[in-house]
Formats: structure tokens, sequence, C-alpha cells
């Protein structure tokens, strides 16, 4: 999922439903291309709605970039199961992972663009957070 | 306290069997306020808890709190797995083989302040701190298992008339009032379980 051509920050959209999780994941491709390593991750261990922590850990491995990762997320347990999959990554990859306090759908958009033009994790964190700014 | 491997192996039991004999109580006070899903994450959570005995009793007490807690962070799902997954790993890692009461409470108070980062949350808030708070401070004053649970079941139904501040419950604003929080009641129970065990095991 993650092109080669790729030092830019890699994205992972995390979601209750697994159907928004792709749908985002489906706008940022059409959006912004293939230029970002991009994962999505929705629903518990059973399928149904919600998050979980193997899901998350998976999809930051798929996105993993050495510019770093930033994580979009919906409702409240994607943003807990989210840091915790963070503290949960080998040491020299948890300071390169970053959840953002933003909207999912628009922030994973406007993360990825930000990314596609190379820009920092820090960078592409805070554009994504400007829509709660 | 010693624990031994059978005491260990029905301590699991307890704490498991507490979640899935109220899976249907605990869903219907998440739907009140939450997203209803509560009930069936516990118990999924502990019963793959549960999938780990034999084996998970064998390992000694800090140990198996750990491995406890990885399991629900990895199963429940929800907030709730990353939050009572952390107070069971933060427990393990405290805790000595053998502890005693002293332990106990020293052990418990970093496992709640671990939580409390987790949730960016503290005790007022209609969480599950509104249960562990109080009942580690009976814990610390020496109250014994029957005061333990005691207090635990009270902390729980304080929960009701609380305006929840985090968690899924707080986007319901003051509708949120009226209503048990279906986290704190859950480790009430937990509590309680593990209570009614360790008291048992103080008297043999």
């Amino acid at each position: 999922m993650s092109s080669a051509s790729s030092g830019n920050v890699g994205i992972v959209i995390v979601s209750h439903s697994p159907k928004i999780a792709e749908g985002a994941a489906d706008m940022v491709r059409q959006m912004v291309g293939n230029a970002v390593p991009l994962a999505w991750t929705g629903g518990d261990v059973d399928g149904g709605l919600g998050t979980n922590v193997a899901g998350i850990l998976e999809a930051i491995a798929t996105a993993w970039s050495p510019a770093g990762v930033a994580i979009l997320v919906d409702l409240g347990g994607a943003e807990t199961n989210s840091e915790m999959a963070v503290e949960m990554l080998p040491e020299d990859r948890r300071a390169r992972v970053v959840v953002c306090n933003a909207p999912v759908v628009e922030g994973a958009v406007i993360a990825a663009t930000e990314s596609s033009g190379g820009s920092s994790l820090a960078a592409v964190k805070r554009s994504a957070e400007e829509f709660y700014a | 306290m010693s624990l031994d491997r059978v005491a260990r192996d029905k301590l699991v039991r307890a704490l498991a069997a507490s979640m899935i004999q109220h899976a249907e109580e605990l869903t219907s006070l998440d739907q009140a306020i939450g997203d209803g899903d509560h009930g069936l994450n516990m118990k999924r959570g502990f019963e793959a808890v549960l999938a780990a005995l034999p084996g998970l009793a064998d390992k000694p007490l800090p140990e198996m709190l750990k491995a406890i807690g990885t399991t629900l962070v990895m199963k429940v799902g929800g907030a709730s797995g990353p939050l009572v997954g952390t107070f069971f790993m933060e427990l393990g890692k405290a805790l000595p083989e053998q502890p005693a009461r002293a332990d106990l409470v020293a052990a418990t108070d970093k496992a709640i302040s671990a939580v409390k980062a987790r949730g960016r949350s503290d005790a007022g808030q209609k969480t599950l701190l509104d249960v562990l708070v109080p009942v580690q401070t009976v814990l610390s004053e020496g109250g014994d298992g029957n005061a333990i649970a005691a207090e635990a079941t009270r902390a729980a139904f304080r929960t009701i008339p609380m305006l929840a501040i985090r968690g899924r419950a707080s986007f319901l604003g003051e509708r949120s009032i009226g209503h048990m929080d279906p986290g704190s009641r859950s480790v009430s129970l937990l509590i309680g379980a593990a209570a009614a065990i360790l008291e048992r095991e103080a008297d043999s």
C-alpha cells in the first residue's frame, strides 16, 4: 500500500466504522494520489462498530514511513485505542507517530495533501488540526 | 497475601464471570448514555482472558495481571479496553509476587494515575475513576474486602446524578444526568468479584 517512492509522512485513518475509514481513504487517494503511504482500519475485533489496537498497529505498519505517521481518528475510543497502539510500538518508532486532533475525513485529506508536498510530521499534524483551531 | 495457582485461577474466573453475567445490564446502561456496546465489549475481552486459562494462572501474579491487561487492550475495543487494560497492566508492573496490603495500596495508586493519564480525566467526570478513586481510599484506610466491595457498589451509584465530562456520554451534556455510568458499573463489579476472592483467601 505504501509506495516505494515515498519518504512522505504516512497517514492512518481510524474510524469506528470500516466503511467510513475505507471511504475516507478512497477520498484521500482520489484527491492526493499515491504519493503518500496510506492505511485505514475500522471496526472491533468481531467486525462490529468500534476500533481495535491490533488493527491500528497493523495500519501503522502498513503506512510506515521514516518521516513518521499521522493518525486521524473519529470518536473517543478511536483516539484512546490509537494512543494505546502508539505506546505499544517499538521505541524507535514511537516518537514518530502522532494522533491528530482533527475531523477524520477533512483531516485525512488535508494531512495527506500536506504530506504529499514533503512536509514534516509536525507540519502535517498542524495542517490537520487547523480545522479545530 | 499469598495467591497460589488455584487462587489465581479462581480470581480470573470470578472477574470474567462478573462481566459475562452482567453483559446485558452493562449494555443497557450504555444504551442510555453511550453507544450500547459496553457489555458486549467487556464480555468479549474477558472471554479472551478465560481462554488464556489454565496457562494464565501458571504465571506469577504480576505477570498474570499484565497478561490480562494486554488481552483486554487488544480485545475489548472501545475506550474501555485501553482504560481497564491499562489498570491491570500497571497493577502488574507495580505489584510484587506476594503483595502485602501496603504494596496493593501503592500499586493501585500508580495504576489509577496511569488510567487518569490515558483518559486525560480525573474523578468527578462520570467515568470509571469515580469508582477506582474512592475504592482506593477505602483500601488505603485499611478497609476489608467487604468494605471495599460495598464502597465500589456505592461509588457506581453515585455516578447517577453526575454530569458526564469525559467519554461518549459527555456528548449528551445534561442528558447524561440520571443514568449510571456503565464503565463505573463494570469496574465496581470487577472490584466486587476480586474482593470476594481475596477475602476468602485471607480467611483460609
